[in-house]
C-alpha cells in the first residue's frame, strides 16, 4: 500500500498535494484498491465553490459507489477531464494521472486537520476508519 | 464450449418477413392527406428482417444459453427460486382472463374480479392483516405503496413530520432506496452480529418524527428475529409503525403471522413465495396487507362484494393515497399465485414452510464443517455460509460461485448480507428433493477440497460454460447498450 | 390428502434429514418463534385441489368473464387488442426463459442478457434515442420515474403535464409526486390537443420537464416539436409518451427534440390480461445514463475476447447506492421485454409500418362510418392514429348497455374522465378489427341511437 510521505491525508481516504495556495487532490492507493475496478468519476464543475468535509465528486467501481469529500475549503481551478476518458487512471496511478481536481485554497489553516502519512498508515492499518 | 450467438441483427436480410399480415379490407386514403408531413416518420425504424424459422433458431438459442429452475438446482439466497408448477401456467393462459380488457364493465368481469377478491382474503389470512391491495406489480413497488400508506396515516392525524424509517444495515437495498423515492429519510441502525435487531439501538432511534420501521423477517441472515414483540412494541409505543417486508416469508406460513406479531403493513413477493415463476426479473407482483388503521388510504381502485354477491372496483375513496399502476397490477401473476394457493391449502403451506426450513437447516449440517458458518444456531429457510477457511487458499466466495457454474449449478447469493464478510446465502428451497440436496452438498465438498489442493481450478473458473469470465469494468467504462445499424 | 406433488419429501427423508440436523423434530428449527405469536390453528383456505380439480375451477370461473372471443371491443385507452404472432408466446413460454431469475451470474444467463440488450437496441431504433433502460413497470410508472429522472436531472422540481395524457396515468403521477418535493401541474387543452399558448405560459425556470402524449388520450397528435421548443427554451426537458404501434408510420420522437421517451409496450406482443402484466419503456440520451431508473445490459467480452453481455452501470441502483439509488426497482418485467422483442423482430421493419397502417386506415374508416351516422357528430378536428372521439345521441354508457346483449363494446364514456366530454366515447381500432366488424358497430350504433 502506498502512502507517500509528502502528501497530507483526510479520514475519508483523500489525498492532498499543496502546491502554493493550491491543493490538488485525488484519492488514496488504499481507496482506489478498496473500490475495485473503477468505471467513473463525476467531476467537480470548474469554478465551483467547495466546502471541507462535504461531497464534491463521486467515484464508481463496478460493485460499489464512493462519495468523495473535499478535504478543504475553496473554488475548484483544474479538474482532471482525462478521468472522463480513462476512470481507470486512478486504479493505475491514484497520486499522480489519478488525481481528480485542484482547489484554490480559501482557507490554508484548515491542512492541519489533515494527517500526514505516519497517521494516515496507522488509520488504515486499524482497518480503514 | 466458449461462444458468442449471432445478434438478431446480424442475421437481417432486406426482403424477408417472419409474419404473414392481413391486406387492407378498407377504402384506403393517402397517408399525406390523413397526417400532416411533419409527423410522418422520415426513415422507417430499422428492425431485423428475418424468416420466422431464424427469429425461432435465434430465441432458442438464447434459451438455451441461458439457466433457469427448469434448468437445475438455483438455491440463491433471499430469491426462493422453487418451482412453478406448470398447470399454473396453463390456468393463467385462459381467454377469459388474457382476452380481459381492463375497462369492460362488471357485468363483463365477474369472474376476474371474483379471483381478485378471494385472493385478497387469502393472502390476508395468510399474513394476519384486514385487508390486501392486489395493485403493486413488483416487491419494490409494495414497499413503496406501504410507506405511501404509513406517510397517509401519519398526515390524516396531523404529523406530517413523521418522515423518518428506521432501516437496519442488514436490510435489502431496496428498503433504504423506497424510502427515498416516498420521499423519507433512512435512519440505519447496527444490528447484532447475528443480524438480530439491538433493541437499546432501536430504543435510541425511535423518537417523535419516527414513521415507521422496516424489518425483514426472518432477517437477510435467514434468522427469526426472537424479540419481535418488544422490537413492534418499541416502534408502537413511539407512534410509529412496523413494516414487514415480506421477502422471506417462505420460512413462515401457517406457522405464524406478521399480524399477530405486530407488523401493520406487509408486502408479499408472489414471485418467490406463491410460486409464480421469476421470468428473468420480472414480471412478479408485489401485493400489500394492512391492518385496519390503514385500510382507508389503501390505492385505487379496490376490489369489493356488493350486496347482491357480485363485485366491483370502489374508485370513490377520499383518504387513498390514489393509483400505483396503469390498472390493477400483474393480474397474470395473481392468476397464478391464486392457483398455487388453491392447491397448496392450509395443511400444504404450513408444510411447504417447514420443508424449506428442513432443507436450508440440512445444507448447513452437511456443510458448516467445511464452510465457516457464522452463527451457531438453526436457520429458518435459508442459510448463510462464508469462504472464510478458503479464503487463505486465494479463494473467495466469487471463485467458489463460478465454480458452481462448472458443475451445473445455479450459486447461491453472494456477498450478501452486507454485513457478513465473503457471504453465501443459500436458499434451497422446498421443492427440492434430499437426493438434490446430497448432490449439491457433495459439489461444495468438493470445490472445498480443490480449495486445498488446486486452487487453480476454482480460479480459473468457469470452464464449461458458453463465455468466461467477463470484462465488467470494459462494460462500464465504454458503455455499448445497443446496435447501431452500420454507416 | 397429506401429499403434494411440489413437495418431494417423503416421511423417510424427513426423519433422516432431521437426524443429520441432529433435531428430534421440525418443532425444534422454529425453536426462536416465541410462543406467543404461534398460529395455533390451521389457516382458514379453502380445501387443497388437485390439479384436475384446480382447472375445473379456475376454467369456471374464467368463463363468468366475457373475454375478446366473445366480445367485438373497440376499446383501447391505454390498452389495446393487437395481434399477437404466434412465435411470441412459443418463445416467451421457453423455461429457461420464465423459470430465470435477474442475470446475477452472466456466463449461465448469456441469452437472456443478449435478448434484453436486443431490446434495448429495439426500442432505441424504434424512439430514435441513444439509450434505453431494460424495463419498466408499465406506461404510468415509466412516467413517474422519467418525472423524478427529470428533477434529478434539472435540479427542479415542476412537472407540466398535459391533460391530454392518459388521466390513469396522470393519477399515478401525482401519487408518486405527493410524497416527494415535487409539484405537478396541468396544461389544459385546446380541440383536443395541448394548448400551447397555456403550456408557454406556465413553463419557466422551475419547470423540470413537460410531459405530453402523443397520440394523446384522445388519440389525437400532439405537436412534438413545438411542445419540445417550449420546454427547451426554459431549460426544461421534454418527455414524450408515445404509442409504439404508431411508430410505424409517425416521426420517432427522438427526431423530433424530446429529451426523455417513455410508453406503454402492451400493444408490443402482450394480451390485454385485464391490465397486466405489461411493461413500461425508458429512452434518453446517453449523456443521462446514469440518471436512469432500472436495470440495463452492456456487451463486453470475456478474457479471451468472445463478446458477451452483463449487467451494468448498476452503481446507480439500489443494491448498491441504498438511499442514493435513482430508483428502487429491482424486479421489473423481464418476460415482457423478451415478448416485446420476439414481437418486434417478428413484424420487422416491413411488418410494424403495415400493422401502423392497418390500424391508421381502419381508425379513420370508422371514425367516417360512425359519425355519419345520424347524432353522431366529430369531437376534434385533428389528425389521429388509431383512436378517435365521437359525440353520440345517447350516453356511451347506455350504448354499451344495449350492445351488451350484441356482445359489442363500442367504446369509452369519456364523461367518467373529463366531465366537460359527457356523451363522448373514444374508440380504438387495431388492425384486428376487420370492415365487417366496423360496420357491424355502425349499424349497431345506428339501431340503439334510433
Amino acid at each position: 500500500m502506498l502512502i507517500p510521505n509528502n502528501l497530507k491525508y483526510s479520514k475519508e481516504h483523500e489525498w492532498v498535494r499543496v502546491e502554493g495556495n493550491n491543493a490538488v487532490v485525488g484519492i488514496s492507493d488504499y481507496a482506489q484498491s478498496q473500490l475495485g475496478d473503477i468505471v467513473f468519476v463525476e467531476l467537480p464543475e470548474l469554478g465551483a465553490t467547495v466546502t471541507a468535509g462535504k461531497r464534491f465528486s463521486v467515484v464508481e467501481s463496478v460493485k460499489a459507489v464512493s462519495d468523495i469529500f473535499s478535504p478543504v475549503s475553496g473554488k475548484i481551478v483544474a479538474v482532471n477531464d482525462g478521468l472522463n476518458d480513462a476512470p481507470e487512471k486512478i486504479n493505475q496511478a491514484p497520486y499522480g494521472e489519478g488525481w481528480i481536481a485542484v482547489i484554490e485554497m480559501s482557507d490554508s489553516s484548515q491542512l492541519a486537520e489533515l494527517m500526514d502519512d505516519t497517521a494516515y498508515a496507522d488509520q488504515v492499518a486499524k482497518g480503514g476508519h | 464450449m466458449r461462444s458468442s450467438a449471432a445478434l438478431i441483427f446480424e442475421l437481417s436480410r432486406p426482403g424477408r418477413l417472419a409474419l404473414d399480415l392481413p391486406q387492407p379490407d378498407v377504402p384506403e386514403q393517402q397517408l399525406e392527406d390523413l397526417i400532416p408531413a411533419a409527423y410522418l416518420r422520415s426513415e422507417p425504424a430499422a428492425l431485423p428482417e428475418v424468416s420466422q424459422l431464424d427469429l425461432v433458431r435465434h430465441f432458442t438459442e438464447l434459451s438455451q444459453r441461458t439457466f433457469g429452475v427448469d434448468s437445475g438446482f438455483y438455491p440463491l439466497g433471499s430469491c426462493t427460486m422453487k418451482y412453478n408448477p406448470k398447470v399454473n401456467e396453463d390456468v393463467a393462459a385462459l381467454p377469459g382472463w388474457t382476452g380481459l380488457h381492463p375497462l369492460e364493465g362488471f357485468r363483463d368481469t365477474q369472474g376476474a374480479l371474483q379471483l381478485m377478491y378471494e385472493l385478497q382474503q387469502m393472502l390476508a389470512e395468510i399474513s394476519g392483516m384486514d385487508a390486501v391491495t392486489l395493485q403493486p406489480v413488483a416487491g419494490a413497488h409494495g414497499e413503496l405503496t406501504g410507506l405511501k400508506l404509513i406517510r397517509a396515516y401519519h398526515r390524516s392525524r396531523g404529523e406530517e413530520h413523521r418522515i423518518r424509517v428506521i432501516v437496519p444495515d442488514s436490510a435489502h437495498g431496496t428498503n433504504p432506496a423506497t424510502v427515498s423515492v416516498c420521499g423519507m429519510e433512512t435512519v440505519e441502525i447496527k444490528s447484532h452480529p447475528d443480524g438480530a435487531i439491538d433493541l437499546d439501538a432501536l430504543r435510541a432511534a425511535v423518537n417523535s418524527d419516527t414513521a415507521a420501521l422496516m424489518l425483514t423477517n426472518p432477517s437477510t441472515l435467514g434468522l427469526f428475529e426472537k424479540n419481535i414483540c418488544a422490537v413492534t412494541e418499541i416502534v408502537h409505543a413511539a407512534g410509529g409503525l412496523v413494516y414487514y417486508d415480506g421477502a422471506n416469508a417462505n420460512a413462515i406460513m401457517g406457522l405464524t403471522r406478521p399480524g399477530d406479531m405486530g407488523f401493520d403493513v406487509i408486502h408479499f413477493n408472489l414471485h418467490k413465495t406463491f410460486s409464480t415463476p421469476h421470468g428473468g426479473g420480472g414480471p412478479g407482483a408485489g401485493p400489500v396487507g394492512v391492518k385496519k388503521i390503514l385500510e382507508p388510504f389503501l390505492p385505487i381502485p379496490v376490489v369489493t362484494q356488493t350486496a347482491d354477491g357480485s363485485y366491483c372496483f370502489a374508485e370513490d375513496r377520499p383518504l387513498s393515497i390514489g393509483r400505483m399502476h396503469s390498472f390493477y397490477g400483474n393480474f397474470g401473476i395473481l392468476v397464478r399465485a391464486y392457483a398455487y394457493i388453491l392447491t397448496m391449502g392450509a395443511d400444504g403451506l404450513r408444510q411447504v414452510s417447514e420443508d424449506a426450513v428442513l432443507n436450508a437447516n440440512y445444507c448447513l449440517a452437511r456443510l458448516r464443517d467445511v464452510y465457516h458458518a457464522p452463527f451457531v444456531r438453526h436457520c429458518m429457510h435459508e442459510c448463510v455460509l462464508t469462504s472464510q477457511k478458503q479464503n487463505a487458499k486465494g479463494i473467495r466466495t466469487l471463485d467458489i460461485a463460478k465454480r458452481l457454474l462448472d458443475y451445473g449449478v445455479h450459486p447461491p447469493t453472494i456477498y450478501f448480507p452486507l454485513i457478513v464478510a465473503e457471504a453465501l446465502m443459500i436458499e434451497p428451497t422446498e421443492t427440492e428433493s434430499k437426493e438434490n440436496l446430497d448432490a449439491f452438498v457433495e459439489i461444495m465438498r468438493q470445490i472445498a477440497r480443490e480449495a486445498e489442493e488446486n486452487p487453480a481450478l476454482i480460479i480459473q473458473a468457469p470452464t464449461t460454460t458458453v463465455v468466461g469470465r467477463l470484462d465488467e469494468a470494459a462494460a462500464a467504462r465504454k458503455p455499448n447498450l445497443r446496435w447501431k445499424p452500420a454507416g | 390428502m397429506t401429499r403434494w406433488s411440489y413437495l418431494p419429501h417423503t416421511s423417510q427423508d424427513r426423519l433422516a434429514m432431521l437426524e443429520t440436523i441432529g433435531v428430534a423434530g421440525v418443532e425444534e428449527l422454529f425453536a426462536d418463534i416465541p410462543q406467543e405469536v404461534r398460529l395455533r390453528r390451521p389457516l382458514r383456505l379453502p380445501p387443497p385441489l388437485s390439479e384436475m380439480e384446480l382447472r375445473e375451477h379456475l376454467q369456471t370461473l374464467a368463463m363468468k368473464d366475457r373475454d375478446y372471443e366473445q366480445t367485438l371491443c373497440f376499446l383501447g385507452a391505454g390498452a389495446y387488442d393487437h395481434y399477437i404472432p404466434s412465435v411470441v408466446g412459443h418463445i416467451v413460454g421457453r423455461s429457461e426463459f420464465l423459470t430465470a431469475y435477474t442475470q446475477y451470474q452472466p456466463e449461465i444467463a448469456q441469452g437472456y442478457l443478449q435478448a434484453l440488450w436486443e431490446y434495448q437496441s429495439l426500442i432505441c431504433l424504434l424512439t430514435g434515442m441513444e439509450m434505453a433502460v431494460t424495463s419498466l413497470y408499465d406506461g404510468a410508472t415509466a412516467m413517474a420515474e422519467a418525472a423524478m429522472m427529470a428533477c434529478g436531472i434539472t435540479g427542479r422540481n415542476e412537472v407540466l403535464v398535459s391533460r391530454t395524457v392518459h388521466p390513469h396515468w396522470r393519477d399515478v403521477l401525482a401519487t408518486y409526486a405527493r410524497d416527494r418535493a415535487m409539484k405537478i401541474l396541468t396544461v389544459d387543452y385546446l380541440d383536443g390537443v395541448s394548448n400551447l399558448t397555456e403550456l408557454s405560459r406556465l413553463v419557466n425556470d422551475n419547470t423540470a420537464a413537460v410531459i405530453c402524449q402523443t397520440p394523446n388520450f384522445f388519440g389525437c397528435l400532439e405537436d412534438l416539436r413545438g411542445i419540445g421548443d417550449i420546454a427547451q427554451k426554459q431549460g426544461a426537458l421534454m418527455i414524450a409518451a408515445v404509442n409504439p404501434i404508431s411508430l410505424g408510420v409517425l416521426e420517432a420522437p427522438g427526431a423530433l427534440g424530446a429529451d426523455i421517451v417513455i410508453g406503454e409496450g402492451q400493444s408490443m406482443g402482450l394480451p390485454l390480461s385485464f391490465g397486466g402484466p405489461y411493461i413500461g419503456f425508458l429512452a434518453t440520451r446517453d449523456k443521462w445514463l446514469r440518471r436512469t431508473p432500472g436495470r440495463i445490459v452492456g456487451q463486453t467480452v470475456d478474457q479471451d475476447g468472445t463478446r458477451g453481455f452483463v449487467l451494468t452501470i448498476q452503481a446507480r441502483e439500489q443494491h448498491i447506492r441504498r438511499d442514493k439509488a435513482t430508483s428502487n426497482i429491482c424486479s421489473n418485467e423481464a418476460l415482457c421485454s423478451l415478448a416485446v422483442a420476439v414481437y418486434l423482430c417478428a413484424l420487422g421493419k416491413q411488418g410494424l409500418r403495415q400493422v401502423a397502417e392497418l390500424c391508421l386506415q381502419k381508425a379513420h374508416y370508422a371514425r367516417r362510418t360512425i359519425t355519419q351516422l345520424p347524432g353522431f357528430s366529430p369531437v376534434f378536428d385533428q389528425p389521429l392514429f388509431n383512436e378517435f372521439v365521437v359525440r353520440c345521441p345517447i350516453s356511451p354508457r347506455e350504448i354499451n348497455e344495449e350492445l351488451q346483449e350484441a356482445g359489442v363494446v363500442a367504446g369509452l364514456d369519456l364523461g367518467r374522465y373529463y366531465p366537460e366530454l359527457a356523451g363522448c366515447m373514444l374508440t380504438a381500432v387495431t388492425e384486428k378489427r376487420t370492415r365487417e366488424e366496423i360496420d357491424l358497430l355502425a349499424g349497431l350504433l345506428k339501431e340503439v341511437s334510433a
